[in-house]
């Protein structure tokens, strides 16, 4: 892929599952950058005090709304109240003569692009013959101030015609339900009638061995269906950014986001410019966890900057956030797992639905691949629907489309270790997959590390502790690929042998930190010595997103070859000043020194002795690596759950919970156990509380933080961690990523716990109290689910 | 209409500005004075992110209106730091990986401060339920906790 078309990008973009186009085995192209099981660390594996943590406790960092231009105009959007309507027309006269207003922008300011993937992108941004959702944007205005913005607004007259609309995953594949996209083909479907309508936009499907002869092979066979709600991602930072087109044509970009080059890319289609010619510069990252894969206000204050000749900033209110950007697709799914008496699976099959809003964009395709991905499994059949109802698009979320299905097979694997009384890890380690297995997409795991989980996962004093009475424990495990992807970086010298990183990833939990550490330790200098800053578009070459789990990983070995490319230039710039040939050299703890006695009697020279006379030796000192990392170690956790069930509200709490995970190497410990921490926490705020309420018109109800409640302080316990470390041996310090892993079992776990509680395991998520008190209600009546009798 | 001239003491300093009558104490903060380490997360009373105190009371910057603070006294994250020397609650965040993204991190100190000044030897759950108004979607609060547990034990060692 070495020229990149705008579409291209896109949809690589859109899969934030296994790499397309990327070779999922080692290739021998990174054999310089293997793993030494043998080499002492000296920074890597502690716990400096991250390069942009005081700006952070200081209020000096910058995020996506705290920065302003001269003569910034500030941009508002009006957006849809109808779920599903014909816009008819669009009249801004009145918005436009209002003293104040500079720029008005409509589906008239935008191209109308081909169909694909851009197409959709520009549509969520900018609706054109329809509204799809509650929020969709129809118009904006750009004026010298907010309160003239919203005057604006009010004077915008659309005519909608509205239509019937639908928002449940399983009503809209009904055969009478309102349908989105008239004349619509599913595709994966080859006898789809000529003639019927749908809102199925694809079928998915991953399979391996003969499932039919696994179940008959099977002593016991488990099938149960399973739903889980939309959540939102739940940032604290609402998008905010400026975009400021210049009388040359140039534009520039502030913002918040986790994907600046895709942005850039996204841009130049919809404003029809050169790549070039456009500059993403990233703020501080106010939190993302995927949904900051996608751009919503920015083509809009582009349009409008253009239009008035004057930056825009654009900031959107959590109302906004809520109702119209991309929240995580709700499930329905049926599993069936069968099982040996003795414990062996012989088959597991997934049929599973998933809600992505208008347009594609769910990645659903990640749990046909993912889902069963961890057990030791000759027979899969695992498919999938990607269906369009009248909500936002949904985004990317922590291991996209992942917790929700395992959240299904984990209680389906509870339940076998029940009828089979065997204890739930012993079930787990009976079936877990280890190195050799070849997955259902076609990978086979190197060394990984899920039976050392499970093993640590048994021995941990919580796996061993007593309950109390209306307490439950429960067990989860889940698996994510974790990615390389284009990466770029750039590390040079200065005069006085401190070094400046340029990366170019957008740092949201403290990767910056991790890549500086890693730089570090390669050039032998202190941590503090190397100052990392994340590069704009213009600066390094195209980045993919961070997403995925990809960034440490793949910047690490980007830092790792460019360290290793300016301490060959260090090596040569010694040689030359004592003389002697470049291979009789060699670097050691920050020194280079002769290679041995024979070389002669020369004083080491530092990494500052060496940059100090750069300017004598040949210039100034450097390094940079452009890669297509490939290699990445796949990903495995273990949790335990405890709760305690109240029985007269049907309120869970959290009483105690576990995370053991594999992390291949964990750079910086305390940030690793931060990752694990908070992936769990948003499962069980996933698994409790969340979920969108809509009214019969198909507006959002519970837009904002007091309706839609994510787990506050008070919530939750401490959060116990236990990092696994099984190197990956294709990256130069083992790691693997562990961004996604934490949130993908947490789902299924809480589950397990609160039916071991209760009597009766939770199907439908959120566990709310109503939902709970209700299943307590039925237990009363009817006597614990069957499993868990006696 | 004409705007509202508002002199207020912030950080100590006195300052004045303008406002329209229905402009927050937050966007006057973020627009008129550029203290934008005041975090806007909700609008709504509902994250914390824009936690400041007003006269000695933490309050939700969003929910006061500027012209309010007239004649009172606010502190906000800017205050927080005396020259070069952190605050301890500072200090324990960054060594403890009190934070991820950051975006919360000012509110969550301005309220773990209000709480220290109040009760210097606050236990978990105590920490817990002050800190209940403070969203936080990164780190699960495991080490917000056990920060503000850190800073608490070496304020009172003094």
């Amino acid at each position: 892929m070495a020229t990149k078309d705008p579409k291209d990008l896109i949809e690589d973009d859109e899969d934030h599952g296994p790499q397309q186009g990327v070779p999922l085995v080692d290739n021998g192209e990174f054999s310089d950058l293997g793993f030494d099981p043998d080499r002492k660390l000296k920074i890597v594996g502690t716990t400096p005090i991250k390069p942009d943590g005081v700006d952070k406790v200081t209020g000096r960092a910058k995020f996506g709304a705290d920065t302003q231009l001269p003569g910034m105009l500030v941009g508002k959007i009006l957006r849809s109240p109808h779920a599903h309507a014909i816009i008819k027309s669009i009249d801004t006269s009145e918005a436009e003569k209002l003293p104040g207003v500079k720029a008005v922008c409509t589906r008239d300011d935008f191209p109308d692009i081909k169909p694909g993937p851009m197409k959709d992108i520009s549509y969520i941004c900018m609706a054109r013959e329809k509204v799809f959702f509650d929020g969709h944007q129809v118009a904006a205005v750009a004026a010298t101030s907010e309160k003239i913005a919203k005057q604006a607004l009010k004077l915008i007259k659309v005519e909608y015609e509205v239509l019937p609309h639908v928002i449940d995953v399983m009503d809209a594949v009904k055969d009478d339900a309102p349908i989105l996209h008239e004349g619509n083909r599913p595709k994966g479907i080859d006898d789809w009638p000529e003639d019927k309508q749908t809102n199925i936009l694809e079928r998915a499907e991953w399979s391996k061995g003969d499932v039919e002869k696994g179940f008959e092979e099977a002593d016991l066979i488990v099938e149960r269906e399973f739903d889980t709600k939309p959540m939102h991602q739940s940032y604290i930072e609402p998008q905010g950014c400026i975009a400021n087109y210049t009388e040359d044509g140039q534009f520039e970009l502030w913002t918040c986001t986790q994907a600046h080059f895709v942005y850039r890319s996204r841009l130049a289609a919809i404003l029809e410019m050169d790549i070039s010619k456009i500059r993403v510069s990233v703020s501080e990252l106010g939190g993302g966890f995927g949904g900051k894969t996608m751009f919503y206000a920015e083509p809009l204050a582009a349009v409008l900057s253009r239009k008035a000749n004057r930056p825009v900033k654009m900031v959107l209110t959590r109302n906004e956030v809520f109702r119209a950007t991309g929240p995580v697709a709700g499930t329905h799914s049926r599993i069936k797992i069968g099982v040996k008496k003795d414990g062996k699976f012989t088959a597991a099959e997934a049929e599973m639905y998933f809600q992505t809003g208008p347009f594609t964009g769910s990645a659903f395709g990640n749990a046909p691949q993912a889902c069963f991905t961890r057990y030791d499994l000759e027979n899969i059949r695992a498919y999938g629907y990607e269906v369009v109802s009248n909500r936002p698009k949904v985004n990317a979320f922590r291991a996209p489309c992942v917790p929700q299905i395992v959240f299904g097979v984990e209680g389906v694997v509870d339940e076998i270790a029940r009828r089979l009384k065997m204890d739930p890890i012993d079930l787990r380690l009976k079936n877990a997959a280890t190195e050799g297995y070849e997955t259902v997409y076609g990978y086979t795991f190197g060394p990984v590390g899920f039976v050392e989980t499970l093993k640590a996962a048994k021995e941990h004093p919580h796996y061993k502790s007593k309950l109390g009475p209306n307490q439950g424990r429960g067990i989860g495990c889940g698996f994510w690929f974790n990615r390389g992807g284009e990466t770029t970086a750039s590390l040079n010298i200065t005069p006085d042998g401190s070094v400046n990183l340029m990366l170019g990833n957008p740092d949201v939990a403290g990767s910056r930190g991790s890549i500086a550490m890693m730089a570090a330790e390669e050039l032998g200098v202190p941590f503090d010595k190397v100052r990392p800053i994340i590069g704009d578009t213009s600066s390094l070459g195209y980045n993919h997103s961070t997403v995925g789990s990809r960034v440490t990983f793949s910047a690490g070995m980007a830092i790792v070859r460019s360290a290793r490319n300016a301490i060959k230039i260090l090596c040569q710039r010694a040689a030359k000043e004592w003389g002697v040939p470049e291979d009789s050299v060699v670097f050691e703890d920050g020194y280079v020194r002769p290679a041995s006695a024979n070389v002669g009697d020369f004083e080491p020279l530092s990494v500052a002795d060496i940059a100090k006379k750069a300017g004598q030796t040949g210039g100034a000192i450097a390094g940079h690596a452009e890669i297509n990392a490939t290699g990445a170690g796949p990903g495995f956790g273990v949790h335990i759950c405890d709760v305690e069930v109240d029985k007269e509200t049907g309120l869970v709490k959290i009483l105690r919970y576990t995370v053991v995970e594999d992390a291949g190497k964990a750079i910086h410990p305390l940030q690793v156990e931060g990752q694990f921490q908070g992936g769990a926490v948003q499962g069980i705020g996933w698994a409790l509380n969340e979920e969108y309420i809509y009214n019969e018109e198909g507006r959002m109800e519970n837009p904002g933080f007091l309706d839609y409640r994510i787990p506050v302080c008070s919530d939750v316990p401490m959060i116990d961690t236990q990092i696994i470390e099984v190197p990956n041996p294709l990256h130069p310090y083992g790691l693997r990523g562990v961004g996604e892993v934490p949130v993908v079992p947490t789902l299924g776990t809480v589950a397990n716990a609160v039916g071991d509680a209760i009597g009766v395991r939770p199907r439908s998520l959120p566990m709310s109290p109503p939902k709970v008190l209700q299943l307590i209600e039925e237990v009363e009546a009817n006597g614990v689910d069957e499993p868990y009798a006696a | 209409m004409a705007r509202n001239h508002v002199t207020t003491t912030v950080n100590g300093d006195e300052y004045e500005f303008l406002c329209d009558t229905e402009q927050t104490l937050l966007d006057c903060l973020r627009d008129e004075l550029f203290l934008t380490g005041t975090k806007e997360g909700c609008a709504s009373g509902d994250c914390g992110a824009c936690n400041v105190m007003l006269d000695g009371r933490l309050v939700c910057s969003c929910l006061v209106l500027g012209v309010e603070a007239n004649g009172k006294s606010i502190e906000t994250i800017e205050g927080m730091a005396h020259g070069d020397e952190l605050h301890p609650l500072q200090q324990k965040f960054l060594e403890l990986n009190g934070l991820q993204c950051g975006i919360c991190t000012p509110g969550i100190l301005v309220a773990a401060k209000a709480l220290l000044e109040r009760n210097p030897d606050p236990t978990e759950t105590e920490i817990r339920f002050w800190l209940a108004g403070n969203l936080c979607r990164c780190t699960g609060y495991d080490k917000v906790v056990r920060s503000v547990q850190a800073a608490a034990e070496e304020m009172r060692k003094g």
